[in-house]
């Protein structure tokens, strides 16, 4: 489990992954040792710092219906983060993909209400259109051999201008609203934006979050696109060399990334039946840091899903949490930035650690 | 030795982060006590006795307007003896709606809340009038308050502003308005610019900037759209940190236009007194801070009502030279 997720060295990439029995070769580790090793220590320990100290210095924080408001913020930003520390592992960055969740809404809002169709149809569209954006990022980088920073920039300034310009030309205001009366809009609200557990009202985008979330470390733990993800990331030149499709893993990740954008932007705005043409502009640096937190090394080849979604969950702890203890809001920020340069700090040691155990 | 030396670093950032959170928390306390503890104070007494919490939740993102409502809705609470939270979603609806639904969560005794997207935040809202908390919107919100099931709504009417601005253009002579708008998802920015256009009746462009996160790129669109339009002889503007960096745009682009703003802040009094500046509307959102606070709280202790199903409104008011100078001292203080 260990070696699958945290290794992500280039030379195992390919090699079926062997089970892990007990082998002569092999040192024998502390299962203190893998735990401290593992990318999502420090977000681990982030998390539990800032849950216990909310917990006990606010009333509310602890309660179910408090738990639900946090897992709330942390939901939609958690499948943006497990999607962005994929792509990280993978090497590369997507900067388009705050604004992302805004262009898919629009698009999704503008189809159902400007264009006819029902919620459903709208929503297929909406997939594939995230699909082929995603898959033009992913095609550019590879062909051009820009890096992905310069790249989905360009990408996310793009859709930021057809964001406001296409919104304002056809709806004449900055906003798409009235999903709510389209054909389709409450079933699809069952799926996708709707609560569960009254009267706590627990957010379904947190379903949604725990079972990508799942999916990712399956993936990333137990299969060979999990080792190719690890592999391109780490060293791309390698992997082609030994045989991983590089272009294809990469452009994939894009993919994802893009399709994980659009599930945001749907449930957003199904959520709040209207979409601004300003959504999500900004957000792509909170799932970056998120994932980052979680253990992900900015230069790929190294991290995890569950430490993104940790990650995630620091962040909407901490937003909600600030809330309810009634602090200066002034002050928002710096809480997060020291977070942020904590769990930092923590990984960087873990790191150390492993390294010198070697 | 290094290894030792990072954890003891790490250490001291948590005990670092205690000690900032403990301070805040500490402060906080601090604030309220001075007007809340009722053993000290006697002059409250409608609210002595009573735990009162007011949440005041608002789409700024800590620019010098909002900074304004804050003091409002702060000094509102200081002065009644009720805690006050105040907090901003940064234009984010979906994080407005997260914060109206965590203030449900914690049973305050009101919410005030603007509402420049009221069907984002209706769902949260329906949550909060479902739990028996009184609402009253401020700021944006002034044709849905009655549809969100607020008590009232405190601030302007933007298209009746917008038209007062305009029609001070025009009586100045002026031929070709540019109108800045800084937020591309706050509909009240786009009515104020339509107001305009009414209130002028002659040619009005919409001109989308960068907005108050990044001033010195908002600055350079403006020049350079003096620049590329010279026919441009009056230019509006929709915040008070812009109209700094459209006086700059005006001065760099060599341009003689006009420049009036929606809003106050210290340097645009000052402008105004300098002449670069020719008028403010003023919206006077200290009102919109400070008024909803006290109209839950005399809801929750005296079960009153204001505004007689009107929203009760904190503008427009105009600061010209004649007048800018009364206004300065407040400014500089952060209640205008």
């Amino acid at each position: 489990m260990s070696g699958a997720i945290g290794g992500g060295s280039p030379a195992a990439a390919v090699a079926p992954a062997p089970e892990p029995v007990a082998d002569e070769r092999l040192a024998n580790i502390s299962l203190w040792a893998r735990l401290m090793r593992r990318p999502e220590v420090g977000s681990l320990l982030g998390a539990l710092v800032i849950c216990v100290f909310f917990w006990v210095t606010t009333d509310a924080f602890g309660t179910l219906s408090g738990i639900a408001n946090w897992t709330d913020v942390a939901s939609t930003i958690g499948i943006m983060a497990v999607a962005v520390a994929l792509l990280m592992i993978g090497g590369e960055f997507d900067l388009s993909a705050g604004v992302m969740t805004g262009t898919t809404g629009l698009l999704m809002g503008l189809l159902s209400t400007e264009w006819g169709f029902s919620m459903w149809p709208a929503i297929l569209v909406t997939f594939a259109f995230a699909a082929l954006v995603g898959f033009i990022n992913g095609y550019m980088v590879i062909k051009t051999r820009l890096p992905s920073f310069i790249v989905t920039l360009a990408t996310f300034f793009v859709l930021q201008g057809a964001n406001l310009g296409a919104t304002k030309a056809i709806t004449g205001t900055v906003r798409v609203a009235g999903l709510g009366d389209v054909a389709g809009y409450d079933s699809a609200s069952k799926i996708f934006s709707n609560t569960f557990w009254s009267p706590h009202n627990f957010r379904l985008s947190l379903i949604w979050w725990i079972a990508i979330a799942a999916v990712a470390t399956w993936v990333l733990a137990r299969t060979r696109v999990g080792n190719w993800i690890f592999a391109v990331g780490g060293d791309a030149n390698a992997a082609r060399n030994v045989g991983v499709p590089v272009a294809r893993v990469k452009i994939a990740l894009f993919m994802t990334t893009a399709m994980a954008a659009a599930l945001v932007g749907i449930m957003i705005a199904l959520r709040l039946s209207s979409v601004q043409a300003g959504q999500g502009v900004g957000e792509e640096f909170t799932y970056i840091i998120a994932a980052v937190v979680g253990g992900c090394l900015l230069t790929g080849g190294y991290g995890s899903a569950i430490g993104a979604s940790l990650g995630a969950l620091i962040v909407g702890m901490a937003f909600i949490g600030i809330s309810f203890s009634g602090w200066n809001t002034d002050w928002r920020f710096l809480f997060l930035g020291v977070i942020l340069l904590l769990a930092v700090l923590v990984n960087n040691l873990v790191r150390h650690r492993a390294e010198g155990a070697r | 030795m290094r290894r030792l030396r990072i954890a003891v670093l790490a250490v001291l950032m948590v005990l670092g982060l205690a000690a900032f959170a403990a301070a805040c928390g500490g402060d906080d306390n601090g604030g309220n006590a001075s007007g809340g503890s009722p053993a000290t104070k006697d002059d409250v007494s409608l609210t002595q006795g009573q735990d009162v919490t007011i949440a005041v939740i608002t789409h700024g993102s800590g620019d010098s307007f909002w900074a304004v409502a804050k003091k409002g809705a702060e000094d509102a609470g200081k002065q009644l003896g009720v805690t006050v939270k105040y907090s901003e979603s940064a234009n984010d609806p979906q994080k407005q709606a997260q914060l109206i639904d965590s203030a449900v969560t914690e049973k305050v005794d009101g919410i005030a809340v603007s509402a420049p997207n009221p069907d984002a935040i209706r769902d949260s809202l329906k949550k909060a009038t479902d739990a028996g908390i009184p609402i009253v919107t401020l700021n944006s919100g002034a044709e849905d308050y009655q549809a969100l099931g607020a008590i009232t709504h405190v601030g302007q009417t933007e298209t009746i502003a917008g038209e007062g601005a305009g029609a001070k253009f025009k009586e100045a002579g002026a031929k070709k308005l540019l109108c800045v708008i800084h937020e591309q998802s706050n509909i009240g920015l786009n009515q104020r610019c339509d107001g305009a256009k009414k209130g002028f009746g002659g040619e009005v462009e919409n001109l989308q900037v960068k907005g108050v996160d990044d001033i010195q790129t908002t600055l350079t669109e403006i020049q350079s759209k003096l620049q590329s339009d010279n026919s441009i002889d009056a230019v509006l503007t929709l915040n008070p940190d812009i109209a700094v960096a459209a006086r700059d745009a005006v001065k760099g682009a060599g341009s003689s236009a006009k420049l009036a703003t929606f809003d106050l802040s210290g340097d645009v009094v000052k402008a105004i007194q300098d002449g670069e500046i020719d008028f403010a509307v003023d919206q006077q959102q200290y009102l919109q801070g400070y008024l909803p606070v006290v109209f839950l709280t005399l809801y929750k202790t005296n079960a009153n009502t204001v505004g007689g199903g009107q929203p009760v409104l904190t503008g427009p008011g105009y600061v010209t030279k004649d007048n800018a100078g009364t206004v300065a001292k407040l400014a500089d203080e952060g209640t205008r």
